[in-house]
């Protein structure tokens, strides 16, 4: 176990920080009332790849992911320093219309949270909100993100029924498909198998696979051994900071911090 | 366990040397038993079970005791005629109880028997000792007569039809001459109701039109000449309506005429006579000649006609269909009052306002608004509704009938109104509680999605609190539909000279005095002529307010659970 004392200060691959950026975290801090959740993160998320945050329990990864579409905006008393950028812009930007922001970032849950809703309106419901009334485009929006999260199939012919019918890897698949409903540039997904069996989970981290070059998508996940299947770039947090980022493979193989070693190799967390 | 465990002691102890070891298990174990009967709470858990075993009797022994006397009320009773010592009595027994006779004082076991036949010089009401009962039958040529004036009657029916001669009637044409005499007086109410109402109601009209010209000449907005006009315009109208008026008015005084002069005569049991237009009997049959089937008829045709007929003599007799439909209707205003207010109040306190001290503060004081007696809603609502906001609206758009009131005092709107601030805080508190159910991972999804707090509230949390709000909204409506106290002042009167909806325009006349069926429970127990006359009446009008209550809530829950079931699953949009 280390100390905050201890702790080695961010190393970041060069690769992971070579390339276009999607999303560009710098000098991140955030508190909750007078903890300090997040402690000067600088990270780059290259764009059209995937990447896994890792770390225990507690150590802010989701805290980091809900920063980057501002959900924690719901939550009372917390404070941020220093900037996120999505594309060009800021998210902390003063003016910035955030329902915008998040129209542009897709969000999927780490229990699968189906509106009371049918099916195609779960899948409908990002275009409704922008005002989208058209049969045709929302018809079409339906069908696409359905056959892209592989739901399809299972569904076509019951698309009027409740979505809280379908079984809880079907679930969590209509909710990727919500996701990507209205055509987001990102997509974060906070621990997307945590609830689901082996067999729902294989066909998850394959669809995350499939995204990949479409969408720019961070995932945030417990297993080593998932971040290992689906993702190009891994980031490693430790009590609230980031300890190493670079391309998966390296950070499993022979990764820079003591740290991060003992922890891909189970010794702590 | 116990013979288990000694059984096993006795076949070890046939074959070697007891086992204290066993012994020892089996005494443990009985023991163990008792300290787990305590450790587990088993007597608590009978206490727990008797209480709710003694609430669920009350609660059938009452509704028991409700719906037995109130339908007994409708069932066509046999008629005994019974000799005693000092009278002859020929009437439908009571009850007995024990009483005082008032010529020796002495205790005695009496029976009450109802004679009907008040306008025959008879006391409704007689007590015949039991004891000095000397024989009792059960003639079964016996009429029992249901008049639209002067009660019931019990006796012979004869009639000088055909012959000239004054003859008990046929009990085979009876029904036929009842029938036409119905059809005779059904003619005329319509036309009283329908066409000559509509008639008094222009007249009424055209009058009020002329005294709003009055007004705006005095006030000079319009021009002599112009009043003049129109004026002449509005009296040529009356003048065409007031024939018409009188033509109709002839036209029933000559239908009654005719009707009054059908007639039957009425022998009741002492020798007295009564001769009555046969329109005015509404139903006839031989109590003691009827079989099951005819019995069940009649009560059926009893029910049905007490809760679709209008009341007669004071109450006590006919239906109760304006109480019936005043406490539906103003149930139904006051859910369209308190739903959207008591929603909208719990959104804003639970989803848009920042929650703090002030908000603390409100919530504090809605709920104890919910315990505050309703009578001071009453007095809140007269002198507020009726007495403010209804002068209000006298003044600015009823000028010409002051200074009669139209909203300036009590009404169904305003009784309404005032029932719905009694129930808003049930309303508001499980709204809240509904909000507050709704799980943060649907509204993090919808916000997730790029939808503002507007839209997510609207689509996704509303939803969902839904079945919440209905059950705050079942809670509000059982207590309005029983609530009395705040009624007395804003607006329910003993008879009601119309329904609030009718065929005149506006079709909804919210500003109409209506009748209640809680205060027709008060009204016929406590006000009437006798309370012995109106009993059955007050225990059917019970039966049938719990009915209503019931049937409500029953209505409310299958929507709640339908709603439920939406939200769970199982089932199509």
């Amino acid at each position: 176990m280390l100390n905050p004392a201890d702790l080695p200060s961010t190393f970041i691959h060069p690769e992971t920080s070579s390339g276009p950026a999607q999303i560009s975290i710098q000098n991140f801090n955030l508190w909750y009332g007078k903890s300090q959740a997040l402690h000067a993160i600088n990270l780059p998320i290259l764009q059209h790849e995937i990447t896994s945050f890792i770390g225990p329990s507690g150590c802010g990864k989701s805290t980091l992911l809900r920063a980057i579409n501002r959900l924690n905006d719901l939550i009372d008393n917390v404070t941020v320093d220093g900037d996120i950028r999505v594309g060009e812009r800021s998210v902390y930007e003063r003016h910035l219309d955030v329902t915008s922001l998040r129209k542009r970032i897709g969000m999927v849950f780490q229990k699968s949270n189906p509106f009371p809703m049918s099916i195609y309106e779960n899948v409908c419901y990002p275009l409704r909100v922008s005002g989208i009334t058209s049969r045709a485009t929302l018809e079409e929006a339906v069908e696409t993100s359905l056959r892209s999260s592989a739901l399809w199939d299972e569904v076509k012919d019951r698309l009027k029924r409740s979505a809280l019918d379908l079984s809880g890897g079907q679930q969590q698949r209509l909710c990727i498909a919500r996701a990507i409903a209205g055509n987001p540039e990102v997509l974060l997904m906070d621990e997307p198998c945590s609830a689901l069996d082996p067999i729902s989970t294989a066909k998850i981290e394959e669809l995350i696979l499939e995204m990949k070059g479409r969408f720019t998508v961070v995932i945030v996940t417990h297993s080593m051994a998932q971040a290992s299947r689906v993702s190009d770039h891994t980031a490693f947090f430790y009590l609230g900071r980031l300890i190493e980022a670079g391309p998966t493979k390296r950070l499993f193989e022979n990764a820079h911090c003591k740290a991060t070693q003992d922890y891909i190799s189970g010794r702590f967390g | 366990m116990f013979s288990f465990g000694s059984k096993q002691s006795d076949s070890q102890g046939a074959n070697q040397a007891p086992q204290p070891a066993v012994l020892f298990k089996t005494t443990v174990r009985i023991r163990s038993r008792a300290a787990n009967n305590a450790t587990e709470g088993v007597p608590w858990i009978w206490v727990c079970a008797g209480a709710l075993v003694t609430i669920l009797l009350l609660i059938a022994g009452l509704f028991g005791v409700i719906l037995s006397q109130g339908l007994s009320a409708l069932w066509p009773h046999q008629v005994i005629k019974i000799q005693s010592e000092n009278a002859l009595v020929l009437g439908i027994p009571m009850r007995q109880e024990e009483g005082t006779d008032p010529n020796t004082n002495a205790r005695q076991i009496r029976s009450l028997v109802y004679q009907a036949n008040r306008d025959f010089g008879v006391n409704e009401f007689a007590f015949v000792s039991v004891e000095r009962l000397v024989e009792s039958e059960r003639p079964s040529d016996v009429w029992f007569a249901e008049r639209r004036e002067w009660g019931p009657f019990l006796g012979r029916i004869q009639s000088t039809e055909g012959s000239g001669v004054a003859a008990d009637v046929d009990p085979k044409t009876l029904p036929a001459m009842l029938l036409r005499g119905a059809e005779r007086s059904k003619q005329l109410l319509d036309i009283e109701k329908g066409a000559l109402a509509d008639l008094n109601t222009k007249i009424e009209d055209l009058r009020l039109d002329k005294k709003s010209l009055e007004r705006q000449l005095e006030a000079g907005a319009i021009s002599d000449n112009e009043a003049n006009t129109r004026f002449s315009i509005v009296e040529s109208q009356l003048a065409s309506v007031t024939k018409d008026h009188l033509a109709l008015s002839t036209q029933v005084q000559e239908l009654r005429t005719v009707d009054e002069a059908i007639k039957i005569t009425l022998l009741a049991d002492n020798g007295q006579t009564k001769t009555l237009p046969v329109s005015q009997i509404l139903r006839v049959f031989q109590p003691n000649s009827l079989n099951w089937i005819d019995r069940l008829g009649i009560f059926f045709s009893r029910l049905w006609g007490f809760v679709s007929e209008e009341p007669r003599e004071a109450n006590t007799e006919g239906g109760v269909f304006p109480a019936l439909f005043g406490t539906v209707a103003m149930t139904i205003i006051m859910t369209v009052f308190v739903l959207p207010v008591g929603v909208m109040t719990a959104v804003y306190m639970r989803e848009i306002a920042k929650q703090g001290t002030l908000v603390s503060l409100v919530r504090i004081a809605v709920n104890n608004l919910a315990g505050v007696p309703s009578i001071v809603y009453g007095v809140f609502g007269v002198g507020f509704f009726c007495y403010t906001v209804g002068a209000s609206i006298d003044q600015l758009f009823f000028q010409e009938k002051l200074p009669n009131p139209t909203f300036g005092t009590g009404g169904i709107l305003w009784a309404s109104l005032t029932l719905a601030l009694l129930t808003v805080p049930v309303v508001i508190v499980s709204t809240e509680e509904a909000l507050s159910a709704v799980p943060r991972s649907l509204r993090e999804a919808s916000y997730g999605c790029g939808a503002t707090r507007m839209q997510t509230l609207w689509n996704i949390v509303l939803p969902k609190a839904l079945p919440g709000v209905m059950t705050g909204l079942i809670l509000a409506m059982a207590r309005a539909v029983g609530e009395v106290a705040p009624l007395l002042m804003t607006g329910v009167v003993k008879l009601a000279p119309a329904l609030p909806v009718d065929s005149h325009f506006p079709f909804v006349h919210l500003e109409r005095s209506f009748m209640h069926l809680g205060f027709h429970i008060y009204d016929l127990g406590f006000q009437s002529r006798s309370t012995e006359l109106s009993r059955p009446m007050v225990f059917a009008s019970t039966s049938l307010l719990v009915a209503v209550v019931l049937s409500l809530n029953f209505i409310a829950i299958k929507i709640r659970s339908q709603l439920r079931k939406r939200f769970e699953g199982r089932g199509a949009f």
